[in-house]
């Protein structure tokens, strides 16, 4: 089959945004991750954007749109503030073994693709193997939540996970109903602000935002 | 017509919202609450009343749909928010002046109240599985501040803990959504219609299969993280152990039924699709999972609330396994569980709130001789306890038979794990309770008086479904168990 540009471009994006949660994976700069995220954020408007455009559907544009304001200012923009006002802006977290959470990366997108690839060739619409690339990106989201110590990084990771099944819904379906839409991205935004709420909340009470300082209840504990 | 009296029903709540946001820190706040409350339980009887009489509706452009099912939920949901609401009012005052609270606390948790009572209320009535997403996400976001109202590390820990893994649990149902999305659309087309649950439902035979197959997986572990199944369990002890005991209460008695609901709506159309019985065998692995390793937990605890987290765990892993085991026996069976189980677990809470009140202690070895201090608390935790241990003749009994004789018809080889589970369960909680309520007294004067009436009316309706159902009643579970294809 002969590959449009459009469907090419949105090929290029789609391989982008795995190699951002890659790099998302192995930062360590707290600063750094958010700009990570903000750019993950601007290539997932961008390829909903050439979706729209290719299928020539008009909810796309505004989820785009919508995607280009959340994801790429105004999520961005809480997050910075919240760590200059907590004064983590320079933190470098120590994270254990990159490389071996790079292999178990790899080991998740492989696992991916093979768990879409049944449904990828259902797919008639024109970005059917996008589905596998999204798994991916969700998975080594929650790779990254679990294998950092900090809370702000583990938000980045939850709002990443988010990103990929966004760009699951606008790859494999083009875009779920506009209503859930508005509702799943207006869920995110309160959910960030009560994480920032939480941040103050975390550091108060115990000094720090290392959520290993909270490993006190277990079931056998007193 | 019905589109008003479910307007009446949602708006309720969301007026009570926003009403306690502007007035929450008043000193008439919690009979604000509860009027507000009162108020949502008399509009979903009204509704239920209703949908008895006419059967299942669509209302507000297809966007919300109510049947048997959901609505009997629907009335579960606000009654034991409003009982619960009523138990609040002198419970809140008495932590207030214990020192644990203060108003703009009381304030933020009587907002809250309402607007988690919305989320559930919306989650159940919706049509659209986005909405039904997005409602129950809106639930978890609503409560989460609530668990960590104390501010004490152990509660910001368990809050903290509780957002992160419902969070990660509810992007897993998305991604669910988003597939069952994708099959739909193919055969209903773009657009609005694909989502809604009653087009679904129709053309549920001609849905892709594979494609459905792994969406319920991801539903299932989802809404399962909600529902409090092992392995995903681990956020609820701690965000009940460490929450407001109202709060314990709804999360217990009403958000894990509301995260059931949505697993069983999904079951009905993979059902439909794969015409197996994957969706059941999922189920009823991971309920009997979590009514095993609940069991085993038990003995080990040491917190009150903790322990009754897990004997929620257990109860609503029999429930879930129910439901997996389908048929119009079990389906009726699990029906009937999840309201004693809803009613019984919350009048514990109920009582185990002020029993620890009056102690100043969640730990169970300093709480003693509750019957010589207050007798009405020390009878209601132990004839509370007694019912969710299945002792006839109390409701919770009735059920449990059901389903266990069901399952020794159908599955026989589950029968033993179940009895010997529950003999566990039975044996922990009851060794623990015994010495709480009989025994010599450690316990202190409360500066309000507690509201025990909940506690004895839910201990009666319990004891009342163990002993008669009432025929229209039982009518009803049994066309909502045809709904669910049982």
């Amino acid at each position: 089959m002969q590959m449009t540009y459009s469907l090419q471009f949105i090929y290029l994006l789609a391989s982008m945004l795995l190699l951002i949660a890659f790099a998302m994976l192995s930062q360590r700069r707290i600063l750094s991750l958010i700009n990570l995220f903000a750019l993950q954020g601007l290539v997932l408007s961008l390829s909903t954007f050439v979706v729209a455009f290719s299928t020539n559907q008009q909810h796309l544009y505004y989820s785009a749109g919508l995607t280009l304001l959340l994801k790429v200012l105004v999520l961005p923009w809480l997050l910075h503030r919240l760590i200059r006002k907590l004064n983590v802006r320079w933190d470098v977290e120590t994270l254990i073994n990159i490389p071996t959470t790079m292999l178990v990366g790899i080991a998740l997108v492989i696992f991916a693709f093979n768990l879409a690839a049944p449904i990828s060739q259902l797919s008639e619409s024109i970005t059917r193997g996008l589905i596998g690339i999204a798994l991916a990106s969700v998975l080594l989201s929650l790779l990254m939540m679990l294998t950092r110590r900090k809370a702000v990084p583990q938000v980045v990771g939850f709002l990443a996970m988010e990103n990929g099944l966004f760009f699951a819904a606008t790859s494999a379906t083009h875009g779920m109903p506009l209503v859930v839409e508005l509702g799943i991205a207006l869920d995110v935004l309160v959910a960030t602000f009560i994480f920032g709420i939480f941040f103050f909340q975390i550091r108060e009470t115990f000094d720090s935002l290392d959520i290993s300082n909270m490993e006190k209840l277990k079931d056998d504990n007193t | 017509m019905i589109d008003l009296q479910l307007l009446a029903l949602l708006l309720t709540p969301l007026l009570g919202g926003l009403l306690l946001a502007a007035f929450g820190s008043r000193s008439w706040a919690a009979e604000l609450n509860s009027l507000m409350s009162f108020c949502t339980f008399v509009a979903a009887v009204v509704l239920t009343m209703r949908v008895i009489d006419s059967g299942p509706q669509v209302a507000f452009n297809e966007q919300f749909f109510i049947d048997q099912f959901n609505v009997f939920l629907v009335a579960l949901t606000a009654f034991v928010a409003f009982t619960t609401s009523l138990f609040s009012r002198p419970y809140m005052r008495i932590e207030q002046h214990h020192g644990k609270l203060t108003t703009p606390m009381l304030h933020l948790y009587y907002s809250m109240y309402q607007m988690f009572t919305l989320a559930m209320l919306v989650a159940l009535t919706s049509n659209n599985m986005g909405i039904i997403w997005v409602a129950m996400e809106a639930a978890t976001l609503t409560t989460v501040l609530l668990v960590s109202l104390y501010r004490t590390p152990a509660s910001i820990e368990a809050a903290w803990k509780y957002f992160i893994l419902c969070g990660v649990g509810i992007a897993l149902a998305l991604f669910g959504t988003i597939l069952l999305y994708f099959a739909a659309e193919r055969v209903l087309g773009e657009g609005g219609t694909a989502l809604l649950w009653t087009h679904l439902n129709e053309v549920k035979g001609s849905l892709e299969p594979t494609v459905l197959k792994l969406a319920f997986v991801f539903l299932l572990v989802g809404y399962g993280t909600k529902i409090g199944l092992v392995p995903l369990h681990s956020w609820l002890p701690d965000a009940h152990a460490e929450g407001p005991t109202p709060v314990s209460a709804v999360l217990s008695g009403l958000l894990l039924n509301v995260a059931l609901c949505a697993v069983m709506r999904s079951k009905v159309l993979v059902d439909g699709s794969l015409g197996t019985h994957f969706a059941g065998n999922l189920m009823m692995g991971f309920g009997l999972l979590s009514v095993v390793v609940a069991a085993l937990f038990l003995s080990r605890q040491k917190d009150i609330k903790r322990m009754f987290a897990y004997s929620s765990i257990e109860h609503m892993g029999l429930i879930t396994f129910a439901f997996g085991m389908g048929g119009p026996v079990a389906t009726f069976a699990a029906m009937l569980h999840m309201t004693v189980h809803s009613l019984t677990k919350s009048a514990i809470f109920f009582a185990v709130g002020h029993a620890v009140q009056k102690a100043g202690t969640q730990q169970m070895e300093n709480i003693r001789g509750m019957l010589q201090i207050s007798p009405t608390v020390g009878w209601g935790l132990m004839l509370g306890t007694l019912a969710i241990l299945g002792m006839p003749p109390f409701g919770v009994f009735a059920s449990e038979f059901l389903i266990i004789t069901t399952a020794m018809h159908d599955y026989p080889w589950t029968t033993p794990i179940l009895l010997i589970s529950l003999g566990i369960a039975f044996a922990a909680i009851f060794g623990k309770v015994q010495p709480i309520v009989f025994g010599e007294t450690t316990a202190r004067r409360l500066p309000h008086q507690p509201a025990l009436v909940p506690v004895f009316v839910h201990l009666l309706l319990v004891l009342a479904l163990g002993l008669y159902m009432p025929p229209y009643l039982a009518d009803w579970y049994r066309q909502a168990a045809a709904l669910l294809g049982g």
